[in-house]
């Protein structure tokens, strides 16, 4: 195929029952192995389940002023970060406007592990200039997978032959699998308990075989993008492109967003100088952003009178839906803001959304989402609900 | 003393959901458990060190969906995975697989009977239709139909109004369906026998009735019923089993203030004056409150908890003649392995025959013969099973590479010959492994422990009378506004301040929690 496969395709391919796959980032992935992302789905909250996530852009950041090169770039305080910490970060042009969202992980003192969604390479040479810094993009040369649910950490141990106990969320170890040398985060799109394995693309194809073996026996579920998309949305998650543009992408000023209008005030720092939008964000933190990033839970009763209206059960979504809905206040006339991702929780047994509306609107407000429900334009009632919708103790435990 | 607004006797899942509604409205609430647990015929339990057991039930199939949302049940631990496929290993080799996809179901169908196959959507298209007209009635008070008083005209007018709204072919249909026997109901539909033989096999669960027995055919909407919630999915696998789900709704219940107590077995109902005062438990304690509920059967609930002298003796007489007669067992393995079945060695593709039931059904004759036996006091020497592999779908049952495999059993009669005794018990638990292992050649060298429950231990451990798992037949004549007698369906007693809220009301059996709802609802409603 014209685009390109992960290193371990050879294994997933087999597994695709329906042949659905889904593009990221310039490579393919299952959308779900089964006909239906059912099961998979339930391995993230009842197992454990097993996600290719190697399209992920990934540069290496090496050199005396590696750490002051990427506290300049993003938002968050990375000359503070403990070598073995890994950092969810944004970062902002220099309006304060998200420019991608990903990880750092301080591999030692002068080396840095940096994930993103789109690619990143060109900002972080222009960032560079007169700092002592390698910037490799290892994309292509590093693997990962990563393994996510309530036995996740049972599995990892014993593939890796060590106690994984003491490391604790969004912090990295190095070790070995099967002889293999991995890097372990805990760390994971899903907000469950969950590891990320990064792995050199020449051994991918030997992890995956030494994880499925190991935790065949506690349940380990190969698992697809369908699955991840529904988990991600009940952790209150973002994606970039689906619940934010990309303000290198964005054609209109109001297609941009800044971190603090997307729930991300707790990853701008207030305690460091000097960082890519510091002005504009500390100007905007004190007059107050303009627009939030909620939670949405479609209230049930107003679901099911709408379809009872035409004789009909209620229906779901059976997939969590990309793409922008309207909202309107109480009354239903005036529109408020916009929901930019749902679906159903089959674990909540919640419909969820996610929405940007006015930062003046409170948890537990009532407000309408637009639906269609036999080919007709519909508002079912539903109620602000701060994120995450499930944040089980066992995510930081 | 302490004065309680409520006191709820039996911590079944019933029970918790009745406390947990109560204690939401406000009012102070006190559950009393015999056993040292909660949960009832809803409970896990870790039989063997390390093997977990659904001890009876060991699917969640109606639980209904407002209570899951009123409840929040979902964020005190209920998870409901999927099992959604059966395969029924036939005696020739051959099988029959229902998978969760619905064109691999029809392409399975039609290797058995291309004409089957395209009367399968038909069937179920028609029994979607029922299934949303009877469907109504789970959430329902039952109305009296001999009663002229407003709120049962008003029911008995919005229940004709959604029979009415069938038009006549499906409104036959539905008449049928309530008379006939699930065999005669499916021979109108399809031709293949090991097909109705396990359709049929659903609705002769709980019931002193075989497959051509009449109106076994009704319990065939009951599957349709739990499909019409799609997506919602309030049936499947409870993680953890069905204990979990009880442990759930008491997490709620805790969570709103209600009180539960175990090792508290009730003796009595304190009764004054034509009202109930408290209860009276076992160990002589007496506590008081102004509403007493009963949980348990109309048997307990009646004739136990309360004197003659309280209650009018047309009702019980109807108590009396209210049925039991317990006629399923279960068998608990903890095993190695997963079996092999002849029929697909291999266990399907990829391997999902373990992760969905397997049904011993492999024909109508085979099912009606299993009962043969029991109408003469005997267990079924090859009865009908059906078996899941809890640990397939939660890996957390058993330790890892290992399994637990939970066989649900018809017929072993309460009334066996002879009685129930210590050897009775353990030959039955060797005819169900026997005739696993015909279909599965090999299968006894992976059993490292087994429990055999007979319906004299139903009746001993949980109390459920004569060991019926739906605290009395889920037959015509015992449902709807004649559960548990006529005049007292409405979860009210003779005694004032004296309810009940148990399976042995409406909509009866099953971890669907309504009965425990609908009391509640009643209660808060009548004020006391
Ligand atoms: C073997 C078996 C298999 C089944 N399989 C399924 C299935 O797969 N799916 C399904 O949906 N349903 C199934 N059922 C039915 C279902 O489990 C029951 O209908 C349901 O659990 C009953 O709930 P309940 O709260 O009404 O009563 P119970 O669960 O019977 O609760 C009554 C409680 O009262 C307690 N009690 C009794 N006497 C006293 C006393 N004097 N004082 C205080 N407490 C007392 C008992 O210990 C018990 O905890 C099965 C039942 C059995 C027995």
């Amino acid at each position: 195929m014209s685009l390109r496969t992960t290193p371990f395709h050879s294994r997933t391919a087999p597994l695709s029952e329906g042949q659905a796959w889904r593009r990221w980032a310039g490579y393919v992935v299952a959308s779900s192995y089964e006909l239906s992302h059912d099961r998979e789905y339930h391995a993230i909250r009842n197992s454990a389940a097993l996600f290719d996530v190697s399209p992920l852009y990934k540069y290496l950041i090496t050199g005396r002023d590696a750490r002051r090169l990427l506290d300049h770039v993003v938002t968050r305080n990375v000359a503070k970060a403990k070598v073995g910490q890994v950092l969810y970060t944004p970062w902002c042009d220099t309006d304060g406007k998200q420019i991608d969202d990903g990880t750092i992980s301080v591999l030692d003192e002068q080396t840095f592990r940096m994930t993103s969604a789109d690619p990143t390479l060109r900002w972080l040479h222009l960032n560079a200039s007169g700092l002592d810094v390698q910037i490799a993009d290892v994309s292509d040369t590093t693997a990962a997978v990563s393994l996510q649910g309530p036995s996740a950490r049972e599995i990892l141990q014993l593939a890796a032959e060590r106690d994984l106990g003491a490391l604790k969320y969004f912090r990295l170890t190095s070790a070995k699998i099967r002889g293999i040398p991995v890097t372990i985060s805990r760390t994971g799109y899903t907000g469950d308990l969950g590891f990320e394995v990064w792995v050199d693309s020449g051994r991918a194809v030997a992890l995956w075989d030494a994880l499925i073996e190991t935790g065949t026996p506690y349940g380990i579920t190969p698992a697809g993008m369908l699955a991840l998309d529904v988990a991600r949305i009940e952790a209150g998650l973002l994606l970039i492109e689906v619940d934010y543009f990309s303000s290198r992408h964005a054609l209109i000023e109001s297609q941009k967003s800044s971190p603090l209008e997307l729930g991300l005030a707790w990853t701008v720092a207030t305690d460091k100088e000097r960082y890519n939008g510091q002005a504009a964000l500390d100007a905007e933190r004190s007059r107050g952003p303009e627009w939030q990033f909620t939670g949405l839970t479609v209230d049930w009763d107003s679901l099911e009178q709408l379809y009872a209206d035409v004789g009909l059960p209620p229906r779901l979504p059976t997939q969590a839906w990309r793409a922008s809905v309207p909202i309107y206040d109480r009354g239903g006339r005036k529109q408020i803001g916009y929901a930019t991702s749902g679906g159903w929780s089959p674990l909540l047994k919640q419909y969820m959304a996610l929405a940007h509306l006015g930062s003046e609107h409170k948890p537990g407000t009532d407000v309408r989402m637009e639906l269609t429900v036999e080919h007709r334009r519909k508002q079912a009632k539903a109620v602000l609900t701060p994120l995450p919708f499930f944040n089980p103790e066992r995510k930081r435990a | 003393m302490k004065q309680y607004d409520t006191i709820i006797i039996g911590g079944g899942h019933n029970g918790l959901v009745t406390a947990a509604y109560l204690a939401r409205a406000g009012k102070s609430v006190l559950v009393l458990e015999r056993r040292p647990r909660v949960g009832g015929a809803a409970v896990t339990e870790e039989i063997f060190p390390g093997f977990k057991f659904s001890m009876f039930s060991y699917v969640v199939s109606l639980l209904r969906p407002e209570i899951i949302r009123d409840l929040d049940l979902p964020r005190h631990g209920l998870h409901i995975l999927p099992l959604e496929s059966t395969v029924t290993p036939m005696e020739n080799g051959n099988y029959l697989a229902a998978w969760a996809d619905h064109d691999e179901s029809r392409r399975e169908l039609y290797r058995h009977s291309p004409r089957d196959a395209e009367a399968y959507d038909e069937y179920g298209h028609l029994m979607h239709f029922m299934a949303r007209a009877v469907k109504p009635i789970l959430s329902m008070v039952p109305p009296d139909p001999t009663s002229f008083a407003p709120g049962d005209l008003a029911g008995l007018l919005k229940l004709g109004r959604h029979f009415r709204g069938l038009g006549g072919e499906r409104l036959h249909a539905l008449v049928k369906l309530m008379t006939m026997s699930s065999a005669d109901f499916l021979d109108e539909w399809f031709e293949t026998d090991v097909l109705k033989a396990t359709k049929s096999a659903s609705g002769i669960i709980g019931t002193f009735l075989g497959p051509r027995s009449p109106g076994t055919a009704y319990v065939l909407l009951h599957h349709y019923m739990g499909e019409l919630d799609g997506v919602f999915r309030a049936w499947g696998f409870a993680k953890g089993g069905t204990g979990a789900v009880s442990e759930a709704i008491a997490s709620a219940a805790r969570s709103f203030g209600a009180e539960i107590r175990c090792n508290a077995g009730v003796s009595k109902v304190m009764v004054k004056n034509g009202r109930a005062l408290g209860v009276a438990l076992e160990n002589g304690d007496e506590l008081r409150a102004s509403t007493v509920v009963s949980s348990l059967d109309p048997r307990r609930t009646f004739l136990q908890l309360l004197e003659r002298g309280d209650l009018p003796d047309d009702l019980i007489g109807d108590i009396h003649r209210f049925k039991f007669r317990g006629s399923s067992g279960k068998v608990n393995l903890a095993l190695s392995g997963l079996p092999k079945f002849a029929c697909m060695p291999d266990g399907g593709p990829g391997g999902r025959l373990h992760r969905g039931a397997v049904s011993i059904s492999p024909s109508l004759d085979y099912v009606e013969r299993a009962y043969d036996d029991a109408k003469y006091g005997e267990f079924s020497r090859r009865p009908y099973m059906d078996i899941v592999f809890p640990s397939m779908i939660d890996p957390g049952m058993a330790p890892p590479g290992k399994h637990v495999m939970s066989i649900f059993v018809q017929y072993a009669p309460y009334t066996q010959n002879g009685g129930w005794t210590d050897a009775r018990r353990e030959e039955f638990g060797d005819a169900v492994v026997n005739t696993v292992e015909q279909f599965a050649p090999g299968f006894k060298s992976l059993i490292l422990h087994r429990q055999v429950i007979t319906p004299l231990d139903i009746e001993r451990i949980t109390g459920l009378s004569e060991g019926n798992i739906f605290a009395g037949e889920l037959a015509l004549h015992q449902l709807f506004f004649l559960r548990p007698a006529p005049g007292w369906a409405k979860f009210t007693t003779p005694v004032r301040g004296f309810y009940q809220a148990g399976s042995g009301t409406h909509p009866g059996g099953g971890i669907m929690g309504a009965s425990g709802r609908l009391a509640a609802m009643t209660i808060l409603k009548n004020g006391t």
